[in-house]
């Protein structure tokens, strides 16, 4: 079986995050880049199905030298061979066709992915990978089980999950519960050390989407504070929010 | 041109999202003139369609193909995008629901649209393409994008848009696609229903709780208060982790991500990575025995104090309102 897993560095989940100069990145100074905590659950999961029943599995990263720190921590956990395509990754459409054009010059069984980037939590690469490449695609997975040539997933859905039965080839997106997270062993991280990074030119498509502004939310007004007796006044407020 | 809307029923029945999607794309549609229409799957009740009526859709097509009876992703992507050929709609509103999200990446790539998720704010024109806000790096910042693309896909995230009415005409139309092998390659088995009575994504208030309560045995009163508000229960990661709660009510930035109406935080510290989730709630109550608690920062109102004590009284204090309201 040959599984793709498609990783986002991403910035640390604890990172306070601000701006640069013009307001429209991120101000990387002193930021800790991780690999995306859903993108974790994916490579869990592919370690898991490697030792349970074999896999050859590669790592993918569409992004600029900077990214191979990150793509080291996922060979780490789990990769045979890892791939980055030189590009910026400024738009999930491109991203995606970046993934898409890879993907049609290997064939793999299973492409998986996290949920969403926790940088734009988008939720849109992996549906547009499949798409563009005609698979079916689950999305907010929460488990998976092979079976010969036949895989069944759990998903999430609003109030519950649902069973679903498909045959490989497809595309799937990882939620929480489709692997507990694995921390990479020393074994692991020497290993990531020397496996090489493929790196490969991206195909030239423009992207659709331009960032204009990032801008903090608005700060809160300040808290309210009430006595531990004063429930009284709590629910008048909830009464007053629409809450009762 | 028109804007299309994705309508999701469950069992035949219309739901929040679908409602804040059309009272949205009712405003975007009035600002750049032109009207709504909405496309649902399988059947629903002359009532339903017409509820759809009253919050903005002038026409609504339905797909009621025997194989669609329950959600397919890529067959109710193509579905959708068939619709928005044909009737040569420019833009697509989804709610941000699973299902929702589950579609939307793939209309996008059917219709070579631009898409932009989880958007707060109406659609703009920008030149000769669109431009808006959304959440980012997981509510800590807001972006504001445009693409100059003349079609766009966009899922408007939950709670962001008031529902409001605003009747149109609401022809129901049937239309005829029909999937290809293609699109059913899934074969859903069955839904495993969350025992909860009220879904976390859709609840207005939620009664959340965190490793401050000690015990899953101290869960009780977390749930007669979500009862008596007609909320829904949430937790802390650490709490489903040690399994006091069903992993299905974490909430954050790698649980599930909530803006209800009101959010009452007990005996959880505001991590960070627990406010990624929460901290677009509108009204954010904290209860919490140490003044010091990050949770504080992200609270509106805050009680200082024993849970084991606060919430008792409040339950009180509910049930004394109920009584005099
Ligand atoms: C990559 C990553 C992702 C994560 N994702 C999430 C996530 O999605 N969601 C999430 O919740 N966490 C997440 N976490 C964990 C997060 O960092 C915190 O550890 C967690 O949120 C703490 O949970 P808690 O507030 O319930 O517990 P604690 O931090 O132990 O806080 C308990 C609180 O209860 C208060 N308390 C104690 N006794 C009482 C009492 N009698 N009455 C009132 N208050 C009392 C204490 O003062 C304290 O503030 C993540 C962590 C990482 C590293
Ligand atoms: N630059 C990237 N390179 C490779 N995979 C990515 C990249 N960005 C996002 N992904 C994958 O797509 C998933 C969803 O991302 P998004 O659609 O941006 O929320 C992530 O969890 C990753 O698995």
């Amino acid at each position: 079986m040959k599984i793709l897993v498609c990783i986002s560095h991403v910035p640390d989940t604890t990172t306070k995050i601000q701006f640069d100069a013009e307001g429209k990145a991120l101000n990387k100074a002193g930021v800790t880049f991780i690999v995306c905590p859903y993108d974790e659950f994916a490579l869990s999961r592919a370690a898991e199905l490697k030792e349970k029943q074999g896999a050859n599995i590669t790592i993918l990263c569409v992004g600029k030298a900077e990214v191979d720190p990150t793509i080291r921590k996922a060979i780490a956990i789990v990769g045979d061979q890892a791939v980055r395509i030189d590009a910026e990754p400024l738009d999930a459409f491109f991203v995606a066709k970046q993934i898409a054009e890879y993907a049609k010059t290997q064939s793999f069984d299973l492409i998986m992915f996290g949920k969403e980037s926790i940088d734009f939590n988008g939720s849109q690469v992996s549906g547009m990978v499949a798409e563009l490449l005609d698979l079916p695609d689950i999305s907010f997975a929460t488990s998976i089980d092979i079976n010969g040539n036949t895989a069944t997933l759990t998903r999430e859905i609003d109030g519950g999950k649902e069973e679903i039965v498909c045959d490989l080839p497809l595309v799937l997106s990882a939620q929480k519960g489709l692997a507990e997270w694995r921390i990479a062993n020393v074994k692991g991280i020497m290993a990531a050390r020397t496996k090489p990074i493929q790196v490969i030119t991206p195909v030239d498509i423009p992207y659709y989407t331009q960032t204009i502004k990032l801008t903090q939310p608005p700060a809160k007004q300040g808290c309210i504070y009430l006595k531990p007796d004063e429930t009284d006044k709590l629910v008048q407020i909830l009464s007053e929010k629409g809450a009762l | 041109m028109a804007i299309l809307v994705f309508a999701e029923n469950v069992n035949g029945t219309f739901k929040k999202p679908t409602f804040e999607a059309l009272s949205y794309a009712s405003v975007v549609a009035k600002n750049l003139g032109t009207e709504v229409h909405a496309v649902a799957f399988g059947t629903a009740s002359d009532e339903q369609y017409q509820n759809l009526a009253t919050h903005g859709a002038s026409k609504i097509f339905v797909i009621n193909h025997p194989a669609l009876a329950s959600f397919i992703g890529p067959a109710y992507a193509s579905g959708i995008a068939t619709v928005a050929k044909q009737t040569q709609s420019q833009i697509v509103v989804i709610p941000q629901t699973y299902n929702g999200r589950a579609v939307a990446p793939r209309v996008a790539v059917k219709l070579d649209a631009a898409m932009f998720s989880g958007v707060t704010s109406l659609i703009a024109k920008s030149g000769n393409g669109y431009e808006v806000q959304r959440s980012a790096y997981s509510l800590k910042a807001i972006e504001t994008t445009s693409t100059q693309r003349d079609k766009l896909v966009i899922t408007l995230k939950s709670n962001a848009y008031k529902v409001e009415k605003n009747p149109a005409s609401g022809l129901v139309e049937n239309f005829v696609f029909e999937p290809s092998a293609r699109d059913l390659l899934l074969k859903p088995q069955r839904v495993i229903k969350a025992s909860s009575k009220i879904s976390l994504t859709e609840a207005d208030i939620v009664v959340s709780a965190g490793r401050g309560l000690k015990g899953p045995e101290n869960w009780g009163m977390i749930e007669e208060l979500a009862d008596l508000l007609g909320a829904a229960t949430a937790c802390s990661k650490p709490v489903a982790d040690v399994e006091w709660r069903p992993h299905h009510e974490h909430v954050g930035q790698t649980g599930i991500q909530i803006s209800p109406n009101v959010y009452i935080a007990i005996g959880i510290s505001g991590a960070i990575q627990h406010l990624a989730g929460v901290s677009s709630s509108k009204t954010i109550v904290v209860i919490n025995s140490d003044p010091e608690a990050p949770f504080f920062k992200a609270a509106d109102v805050g009680i200082v104090g024993d849970a084991f004590q606060v919430v008792p009284a409040l339950i009180q204090s509910v049930k004394k309102y109920k009584a005099s309201h």
